[in-house]
């Protein structure tokens, strides 16, 4: 399942629940994009949330929003970039998808 | 008890239904009521959704267990309490509704403190019951 | 494969409906079908004939007609959260449609995937 996060991690708890929820779960897979992209940048006080479940499931960020932010030379390792076609094809690949309003 | 949300059924086209089709379709359900209007909004599709004759069911995390919490009186603040439209739900033949457990505690709420029979559980048996899903709607 | 989407936030105030497009565009371009996007909460104000951005910004809503136009994406505004916010027939713009919550369940079971684009 493929788990999408709009939300920046500095302006409300939808990261932590999307991690609580779809951490440890199997084949799923977490979107970062908009503001949760700043989610995704080194030194960010929620990174060991990110890399913590990074073995067990997949973590993308939209890579232009990581550039419209200026968030792209900081880039957490492991943490897949996407375009918009990228986006498309993990929503496809999935069986399904749950946005994190 | 009464669901007064005769204009969410304004438009619908009746034709559709039967395509025998069925899905499962979760509904989501994160935010508070009356702060914003999503979760009024989230209702009005729920309701809507029983008329297609799918595999419907309702999760609450979040503040989105707030919606259903007991003791709503909104007159004051002159908002529609839908809060009852949930117990009604039944009648629609709506009866899968899953309230993730780490909400209720992070909020110090217990099943107790719901208006409606809800089926409380981890956040880990939450993902497989998302994961299970054909269609998740999220608000 | 099919793509239903919805679309809950509005013009311009949240990057929603941005999101939506875009996704909506290279899906189409990846050759998936895009058969309905469905416009709920605040986001059908994407429909009003009346906004006029700055010359100098991206205009949301004759985007979406053209996307619509060129693709044949049927573009459902909810009724009720329509009339909630003031979008009639009379100010909606040309390629939207207004119609009940029944559409996007309907677009739910056809499509092969929906996905939200909201806050």
């Amino acid at each position: 399942m493929l788990h999408i996060v709009n939300k920046s991690p500095f302006e409300n708890q939808t990261l932590d629940s999307c991690l609580r929820v779809a951490g440890n779960a199997d084949g799923a897979a977490i979107l970062l994009t908009e503001d949760a992209v700043y989610a995704a940048s080194k030194g960010n006080s929620n990174e060991s949330k990110i890399k913590a479940v990074m073995g067990k499931v997949k973590i993308y960020a939209l890579w232009p929003d990581v550039e419209a932010r200026g968030m792209q030379d900081r880039v957490i390792e492991g943490i897949k970039m996407v375009d918009y076609g990228g986006f498309v094809d993990l929503v496809a690949e999935h069986s399904n998808c749950q946005s994190w309003l | 008890m009464g669901v007064e949300m005769t204009e969410a059924t304004g438009g619908i086209d009746f034709e559709d239904e039967e395509s025998g089709v069925v899905k499962k379709f979760m509904f989501v359900n994160r935010k508070a009521p009356y702060g914003t209007i999503y979760a009024l909004e989230a209702l009005e599709v729920v309701l809507i959704s029983a008329a297609f004759d799918q595999d419907v069911s309702l999760a609450f995390l979040d503040d989105g267990v707030y919606q259903i919490v007991k003791g709503q009186h909104t007159k004051a603040i002159d908002v529609k309490n839908f809060s009852p439209t949930y117990r009604a739900l039944e009648g629609y033949d709506i009866e899968k509704l899953y309230v993730e457990k780490e909400s209720l505690d992070q909020r110090g709420l217990t099943e107790a403190d719901l208006l409606v029979d809800v089926q409380v559980m981890s956040s880990a048996d939450m993902a497989k019951m998302m994961a299970e899903q054909d269609i998740v709607i999220s608000f | 494969m099919k793509f239903a989407i919805m679309v809950n936030e509005g013009v311009y105030q949240h990057q929603a409906t941005d999101s939506a497009y875009q996704f909506a565009k290279a899906a189409i371009e990846k050759g998936h079908e895009v058969p309905r996007i469905f416009f709920y909460h605040d986001g059908v104000y994407n429909a009003s004939s009346l906004t006029e951005p700055p010359q100098d910004d991206r205009n949301i809503v004759s985007r979406w007609q053209k996307l619509a136009k060129e693709h044949n994406i049927d573009m459902v505004v909810c009724i009720a959260a329509a009339l909630r916010r003031g979008i009639k027939e009379s100010n909606l713009a040309e390629g939207f449609r207004i119609s009940g919550l029944g559409q996007l369940v309907e677009a739910g079971i056809q499509a092969d995937r929906l996905v939200v684009f909201g806050d």
